[in-house]
């Protein structure tokens, strides 16, 4: 919340795309998180897959779940955007918003792959193994527009740095703590709510 | 209201109500577990009287 009211109040309007920018405070850090978050969930599958500690499994499957929540957020922010900001919803031009649509399509199948197996074992492994392909596309489609050069799509964080003035920088730094602290909470009460389900389930065959 | 405007309130409601949404599912998840329990503490206590 700090961080919308700087980024409405404090930030200065952009010069270029005017109100329309203010955006930009939540789509980039929603994305930024939803990498994240698949990063997260990719390495739990890689410990799961080096230890074979089967928490692992429920961990790397909740960032994944939380993944994607924040994956569809970013398609729906940015198309907003897009219709404001270039007059369509969706450009099938720009690398960047491709890839990221292919990581997003890449992890929302995850579960039906996760739910095409019987649990157990080897439910574990095929989704760690799955998981873990998936992050070869995050540094992908992260660079896409700084290898590739872009048509339409801004690049705000350049190797030179931000090119962003202070003010907007540090909303856009608060409104990203802010999401980032979002993401984990939803996190840890899924992770939670998911443990919770998995003991009662034991107690109920203990009982039976 | 300019077009601007309206779009960017779009923007923060999609995920304003994405979270008002994601809480009601758990708030019914919460409400599920609570039931589940209060069944397995019944059955269990029943196996401990019987």
């Amino acid at each position: 919340m700090g961080g919308i009211a700087l980024a409405f109040y404090w930030a200065p309007e952009d010069a270029d795309q005017g109100f329309s920018q203010k955006i930009f405070y939540i789509h980039v850090p929603i994305a930024l998180t939803a990498y994240a978050c698949f990063g997260v969930g990719a390495w739990k599958a890689l410990r799961l897959l080096w230890t074979r500690e089967r928490r692992y499994d429920l961990e790397s499957y909740t960032a994944i779940h939380i993944g994607v929540i924040f994956g569809l957020l970013t398609l729906v922010t940015g198309s907003i955007w897009a219709k404001v900001s270039w007059g369509h919803w969706w450009t099938w031009g720009e690398r960047q918003l491709v890839l990221f649509l292919i990581l997003f399509l890449f992890y929302s199948s995850y579960f039906m792959l996760r739910y095409s197996t019987d649990p157990g074992p080897r439910r574990e492994r095929n989704s760690a193994v799955y998981a873990l392909f998936g992050v070869v596309l995050i540094p992908v489609s992260f660079l896409a527009v700084r290898i590739a050069g872009t048509i339409l799509h801004p690049t705000i964080f350049t190797h030179e740095g931000a090119n962003l003035p202070g003010q907007m920088l540090v909303a856009f730094i608060v409104c990203l703590a802010g999401i980032l602290a979002l993401a984990a909470t939803l996190y840890r009460v899924e992770l939670a709510g998911k443990r919770i389900d998995a003991s009662l389930r034991e107690l109920r065959e203990l009982l039976a | 209201m300019t077009t601007s405007e309206k779009y960017v309130t779009a923007a923060y409601l999609v995920l304003l109500g994405t979270l008002l949404v994601y809480l009601l599912i758990i708030a019914l998840k919460v409400g599920r577990l609570e039931q589940e329990l209060a069944d397995l503490t019944r059955i269990a206590r029943e196996k401990q009287g019987g």
